[in-house]
């Protein structure tokens, strides 16, 4: 990508998005100055998402920084229990990446992912959590630019939704 | 006592120039656990290795963070430095700050958050990691080879001549396979016959090989470098250790009109038979489904009667046998498509249509026709054939999508075949591209265009349809961009090259991936392309995806030297991230065991303390020479008993805290 185009993409990100909470009234701490960021937990299988992040790095791709990476050895590898702890300790988004189906490294790890995909979603719109706030994608090694876009296309996603104010722990 | 050092890496200015490494350091410093943190230029150099090393020992670090390059560039490095430095291993955890922030965030003081927050969550990580140890595991130095083609000869020879026991498992009587059934190989014209049936010999009499012909796998158990194979041996009604290969009941078999599949149907066998005259071994099986004793109770007995060496024995049974294998080498080969998809263009209806395979046998001296092209439906010399290029490739919309390689190549050589043996015959091509990648294919593909001059039409085949004693090839010239017709006494269809059709099955068996397409995958599409995903399994040939004969040796020769290399150590190291159970906690609902791909658990019986008394429980167990470390039956475990070391829950949960604070 052109580097006035990525930069520009990165200038419209910084733009205040408009700030909306999954309908609890009442803005959290931060929301509020303006100076608020999403705070986004990708969890990546090894051997393809976390490659095409990788690959993103190597041809100098640029996305939000909001994201953090937790890599694991396969997208079956993630428990829904994760998922649930990233919005507690305050995650306003989570993404899950796995090998493209039938490319598992493992064979058939993310047949599992891909179902656990849609209950995570709809056991989260059950407890009044925003669904857009989780998704799940096939991203694989050589998929640079999709991981690029994904992660540019959630952190606005998140950003419209606003704070995680519904699930987040109370400290 | 955790004592955790910290070590960012400024990767020249790779890092250093969007992260502020010396604040990274700084606010690693109050991390818990840290007791040292500091910076250096080029971690993975030897003066940082040696950095790390020498803080190990002045800071008395039991585990280390390196904020550097992603994990998959270096994390074996940094792995082997601390171990050199008596940390174990698995004890160090990699901080990706280069691949995933330096490199992606250009704001300083964003890149600089990112990177303290990504260390903060591997030093939260390598604070709950545990010293691992990768196991040992015996290897079985024999390797079993499925398939007796080409491929499977070349990767037999290649172990064998390694000094290590190789046994090849054919189905069909002979070994040889396809190739066999070839007339030339291009480029070259090469006799195929001619430069494969002295492998095949070498094969047949080669002390280290075993040649399990007429033979299917039944099943497979075990893992990479002790696998357990049964072996279906299946009845030939005459004992190999008699039989000379005389011929004589073959010769004097009274069912004389069945269809020759190693002739592609068009040449007729006994039903005492070998597969052609060079079979490897040359000892004749009996067609149970059309013998006559078979048939009709007992009676005929002539091949029993004419045999010198009483060889024919009419009870044999199948025989399952099982051996040991420490390497599988997968070299099932391929068949043609059947074009069933295709009725516009009349294979199977017109006898006059054939595909690559039969023009094979049909131009071969060793074939029905002894080498004389003549059409199937009345015997009759053609004078215009028609080649048809990816038949059934390159066709997503029914079906295939792939483009099978070897055709362009080969009809252009069944051209100059066809030119030579009939020169005032006419040779066709109707094709979409010419693919002649190859060393001197190019030049081949001119020689067949103008010193034989072929007939190169651009475009697909619409219909073939009889007229008077000929056929008639409708499509469009592409590049004229007008219909033509042309007529034809024969037509060959390059058909697609795909797995047999009991590919998936097999796999399933060996426990093997395969594609959409049912070709074999292999663990890496560059770099690890003769191995399979499971451990000690290999693939060569065209089980893998259609490829021509110096491509398929060369695999070939690659999967062998891939299991001589597993046979050369000692033992096999195993990962050391695998799954463990703990016993305590199993309740034995094994919801782990059909969620693992590699059926790498198993029940087992515990004694256990209850009170007083000692009870029997049956808990999980996994076997580490299957496991890979997916983690899949850690996921289903109610119970957390199941735990895959270096990606435990606690580990997992512990980064997800960090990065969210």
């Amino acid at each position: 990508m052109p580097v006035n185009e990525s930069a520009a993409a990165e200038a419209e990100m910084m733009t205040e998005a408009e700030m909306t909470t999954d309908g609890a009234s009442g803005a959290g701490a931060d929301a509020g100055t303006g100076t608020w960021e999403p705070r986004i937990v990708a969890f990546c299988c090894n051997w393809c998402s976390y490659a095409g992040a990788d690959l993103a790095g190597t041809s100098r791709k640029q996305y939000p920084a909001n994201i953090r990476i937790v890599r694991v050895p396969c997208s079956g590898r993630i428990n829904p229990q994760y998922i649930l702890r990233a919005f507690q300790r305050g995650a306003d988004g989570v993404m899950v990446a796995g090998c493209h189906p039938g490319d598992c490294h493992y064979t058939t790890g993310n047949y599992y992912t891909r179902r656990r995909f849609s209950v995570v979603q709809r056991f989260l719109e059950y407890v009044g959590l925003h669904p857009d706030r989780f998704s799940g994608h096939w991203i694989s090694g050589s998929e640079g630019e999709k991981f690029v876009q994904t992660a540019r296309e959630f952190t606005e996603k998140v950003r419209s939704l606003g704070p995680n104010e519904k699930m987040r722990d109370v400290l | 006592m955790k004592r955790i050092g910290v070590f960012v890496c400024h990767c020249g200015t790779n890092i250093a120039a969007t992260v502020d490494v010396e604040k990274v350091a700084e606010s690693a410093r109050h991390l818990p656990h840290v007791v040292f943190a500091t910076t250096y230029k080029f971690m993975c150099a030897d003066p940082g290795q040696k950095l790390i090393a020498d803080a190990i020992r002045e800071h008395a670090l039991n585990r280390v963070v390196v904020a550097a390059c992603s994990p998959h560039m270096h994390e074996r490095t940094f792995r082997k430095a601390v171990e050199r430095a008596g940390v174990n291993p698995y004890l160090m955890e990699v901080a990706n700050v280069r691949e995933q922030c330096s490199w992606v965030h250009r704001d300083k003081p964003v890149g600089t958050e990112k990177a303290a927050a990504l260390v903060a969550a591997a030093v939260a990580k390598v604070a709950r990691n545990v010293p691992l140890e990768s196991g040992k595991l015996p290897v079985e130095r024999r390797a079993l080879v499925v398939g007796g083609g080409i491929a499977g000869i070349q990767a037999a020879l290649d172990i064998a001549e390694s000094g290590y026991h190789v046994t090849i498992v054919e189905r069909e009587q002979s070994v040889g396979g396809r190739m066999a059934q070839l007339d030339k190989t291009f480029p070259t014209l090469d006799c195929s016959s001619c430069i494969l049936t002295p492998k095949m010999v070498d094969v047949g009499h080669h002390p280290m090989i075993e040649i399990c012909s007429y033979s299917e796998i039944e099943s497979v158990e075990g893992y990479v470098g002790n696998f357990e194979v049964t072996i279906r041996r299946k009845a030939t009604s005459v004992d190999p250790d008699v039989c000379t290969g005389c011929g004589e009941c073959w010769n004097r078999c009274p069912v004389k009109k069945l269809p020759s599949s190693f002739n592609m149907d068009l040449g007729h066998r006994p039903a005492i038979y070998v597969d052609f005259p060079q079979a490897i071994p040359n000892v004749p099986v009996i067609d149970r489904a059309n013998c006559t004793y078979y048939l009709r109770d007992g009676k005929c007995r002539v091949c029993e009667k004419v045999c010198p060496t009483k060889a024919i024995d009419f009870t044999l049974e199948d025989r399952l046998v099982k051996e040991r294998f420490g390497a599988i080498v997968m070299a099932t080969g391929f068949q043609t498509a059947s074009l069933q998809q295709y009725p516009e263009w009349g294979l199977g209806t017109y006898p006059d249509v054939v595909t690559g395979l039969h023009f094979e046998r049909l131009v071969s001296s060793t074939g029905p026709t002894e080498g004389k092209i003549k059409r199937p439906s009345d015997g009759k010399e053609p004078k215009s054939v028609v080649f048809v290029l990816c038949a059934g490739s390159r066709d997503e919309a029914r079906g295939r999508s792939y483009c099978s390689k070897a055709c362009c190549m080969y009809s252009a050589k069944q051209a100059i075949l066809l030119r030579e043996k009939i020169p005032q015959a006419q040779a066709h091509v109707f094709y979409m591209d010419i693919r002649t990648a190859g060393k001197d294919y190019e030049e081949f593909y001119m020689r067949a265009k103008e010193e034989y001059g072929v007939n190169y039409i651009r475009g697909r085949v619409a219909k073939v349809y009889p007229e008077k004693d000929h056929l008639v090839v409708r499509g469009e010239d592409t590049l004229l961009g007008r219909p033509v017709a042309v007529e034809a006494d024969m037509v060959v269809l390059a058909a697609a090259i795909e797995p047999r059709a009991d590919a998936a099955a097999l796999a399933q068996k060996v426990g093997i991936s395969y594609n959409r397409d049912h070709f074999f995958s292999e663990a890496h599409p560059k770099l690890r392309p003769v191995e399979s995903n499971t451990g000690g399994v290999f693939l060569a040939g065209c089980c893998q995806g259609p490829k021509d004969i110096p491509e398929t040796v060369a695999q070939a020769s690659a999967a062998a030297a891939k299991v001589v290399q597993m046979f050369s150590k000692d033992a096999l190291v195993s990962e050391a991230q695998l799954a463990s159970v703990n016993e305590a906690w199993c309740i034995g609902c094994f919801l782990c065991q059909p969620v693992c791909p590699y059926k790498a658990i198993q029940p087992k019986e515990i004694e256990e303390r209850r009170g007083r008394d000692k009870i029997k429980r049956t808990v999980s167990s996994v076997n580490t020479g299957l496991c890979q470390g997916c983690g899949a039956c850690a996921v289903a475990c109610p119970s957390g008993a199941m735990r895959l070391n270096g990606f435990t829950d606690e580990q997992i949960l512990a980064e997800v805290d960090a990065v969210c604070l």
